[in-house]
């Protein structure tokens, strides 16, 4: 088996599917050659916080022997990474924090109990940023992720230990979250597809709360087949979290076959605007002009309070960050500071040590945009601005089947280029935030180079459209190979 | 629109964090910068424009009034510093 083995890492989890079936190997030969892989080269990478291969080698032989029953759930021994903000019982859930650094969770998230259920084997938690708030990963107490692309780049983030893993064949699929492009400006930046479901699709319950109502968990695959195949399992209806939407799951591993012709594909002219390097606009055109030949219809649609997006995001994230992050006490989980003189000395210095810089900058504004006086002006004021942005979504879906356009306005950027000018990280979600802010589904497909980087394209669909984003995404990858190139250093 | 170091003290202390003199004055400059930022929201026209509630405008769902959870203080204390007789212990509160 020497050969097969050598070449699992590089092969899709519907490829491995496959194999598992045929019984060319076993979930054990899988997770085997993949903790090995992570054991060889994640020191370049910084791409995983934990590693579980004690829990993962159990997990794959159970799941062998479930396969040799005739057993065996939809992901029967096929491996996944959990984002480090996902609960996973027993094991250490940091959240990038050294607030968390010592929290093992008591229960496990929906979403890894589904995977969990459906055969998926954990081979460890994702790095990211601390409490998914950047852009880079940089913000993370453990250190940045480095982009397998370019070890002098981010990946991106806040997904950025997922992404990386998956572009270097540590894994075939990691899971994510996506409040601002979290999921998608990674994907975007590491040459891998990455899809945020619509709000309340995937149960939020057991991930750890950055912005309620924009938080929503997705994955990182390298095929949109893969990305479809795992939605199915982690979608659906969950009591536990009070948002989630009550509402079947379609087929979307069907959806993806059917053409993509008859559809309408929305352009935003804004998109292209001067903020967007120009290479990039490029291999998003070619990738638009894909989409036509393969039968769609391209036209004009209008966004025009896309600019008012980032400032809206940038009240509205950060006032529910500041309220969810109370939670962070210092009595009942978390970092506790020694010697406090009195209970408030305690919180204030428990918290002023467990959380850094970013974090802490962004509960400061979220305290200020709500605190007495500036509610109205701030608060209130991007509800309202929130509403319109998702008003012209609504209009514009009511001509297009999906918006197409840049992930991101550039490709990977070097690590330590931005994390000093939290504005500028905060514009590189620009065309992403929007999808978060009116609830919709958007995905990131890689279309193309820029300088040896990958770019991504940008799908944003109606509510509930995954199965259109998918099928896009899906028939453009049976036309493009820009998913099967690997980085040099990881082939 | 500059804020004052007074008034992240005042944002500091609502938010429960202690920063150190350095922190603060970062703070200062850069809370200056975002605020100073998110203020283009005031060019909006959101005259009768209602506040965003909900992204697929769906009402808060209630389940009926029943005990569901079991209590599992001994493995959920776990994770907590300092505990004593099922007990959290903090800082004395009452003199």
């Amino acid at each position: 088996m020497s050969d097969t083995s050598q070449e699992l890492h590089a092969q899709s989890m519907t490829e491995l599917a496959d194999g598992l079936d045929a019984g060319e190997f076993t979930s054990v030969d899988v997770t085997r050659s993949l903790l090995d892989r992570i054991g060889e080269l994640d020191a370049k990478l910084n791409a995983l916080v934990t590693v579980t291969a004690h829990e993962a080698l159990a997990a794959a032989s159970r799941a062998d022997q479930a396969r040799a029953a005739g057993n065996g759930g939809p992901l029967n021994g096929l491996p996944i990474i959990h984002k480090d903000i996902f609960c996973t019982r027993g094991v250490k859930t940091t959240c990038g924090s050294r607030m968390l650094n010592n929290f093992i969770s008591p229960y496990d998230a929906t979403v890894v109990e589904k995977l969990a259920d459906a055969g998926a084997v954990v081979l460890g938690k994702a790095n990211m940023d601390e409490f998914a708030m950047g852009s880079s990963n940089e913000t993370s107490y453990f250190g940045p992720v480095r982009n397998p692309w370019d070890l002098e780049c981010s990946p991106g983030g806040s997904s950025g230990g997922s992404a990386a893993a998956v572009a270097a064949r540590l894994a075939p699929a990691a899971t994510g979250t996506d409040t601002g492009g979290s999921i998608r400006q990674p994907a975007a930046l590491t040459g891998t597809v990455g899809i945020k479901p619509t709000y309340g699709r995937v149960s939020r319950y057991g991930m750890i709360a950055f912005a309620s109502s924009l938080d929503q968990a997705g994955v990182i695959t390298r095929t949109a087949e893969d990305a479809a195949r795992l939605l199915g399992v982690m979608a659906g209806f969950d009591e536990r979290d009070s948002t989630s939407i009550d509402r079947p799951v379609p087929d979307y591993s069907g959806a993806i076959n059917e053409p993509v012709k008859g559809l309408r594909v929305g352009i935003v002219r804004q998109h292209f605007d001067e903020g967007l390097d120009p290479q990039c606009g490029i291999r998003v055109k070619e990738a638009i002009a894909a989409l036509e030949s393969l039968g769609a219809t391209a036209v004009e649609v209008d966004l025009p309070n896309l600019d008012l997006s980032v400032p809206t995001y940038y009240v509205v994230a950060p006032a529910e960050c500041s309220s969810n992050l109370s939670r962070f006490d210092g009595v009942r989980f978390g970092h506790r500071a020694e010697n406090a003189e009195d209970l408030l000395d305690l919180y204030c210095r428990s918290r002023g040590e467990g959380f850094g810089d970013e974090v802490k900058r962004r509960i400061m504004t979220g305290t200020y945009v709500l605190s007495a006086g500036y509610y109205d002006a701030y608060y209130l004021k991007a509800q309202q601005v929130r509403h319109l942005i998702a008003d012209d979504f609504k209009k514009a879906f009511s001509d297009v089947d999906v918006i197409a356009g840049p992930t991101a306005p550039s490709p990977a950027f070097r690590l330590g280029e931005k994390i000093d000018d939290p504005i500028t990280m905060y514009l590189n979600d620009i065309y992403t935030i929007g999808a978060n802010l009116a609830g919709l589904p958007g995905m990131s497909v890689p279309c193309g180079f820029v300088d040896d980087l990958p770019v991504g394209l940008h799908l944003v669909g109606a509510h509930f459209a995954e199965e259109t984003l998918l099928r896009f995404a899906h028939q453009y990858q049976q036309h493009t190979d820009w998913h099967k190139r690997c980085p040099e250093m990881f082939k | 629109m500059s804020l004052s170091k007074d008034q992240v003290q005042h944002i500091a202390m609502l938010a429960r964090l202690k920063l150190t003199d350095d922190e603060y004055a970062e703070s200062v400059e850069k809370l200056s910068r975002i605020v100073d930022f998110v203020h283009q929201l005031s060019q909006a026209d959101t005259s009768d424009v209602v506040p965003m509630a909900h992204p697929l405008d769906a009402a808060q769902r209630l389940r009926p009034d029943v005990v569901t959870e079991t209590i599992e203080r001994d493995r959920f204390q776990e994770n907590a510093a300092a505990v004593s007789h099922g007990l959290y212990l903090v800082p004395k509160v009452i003199e």
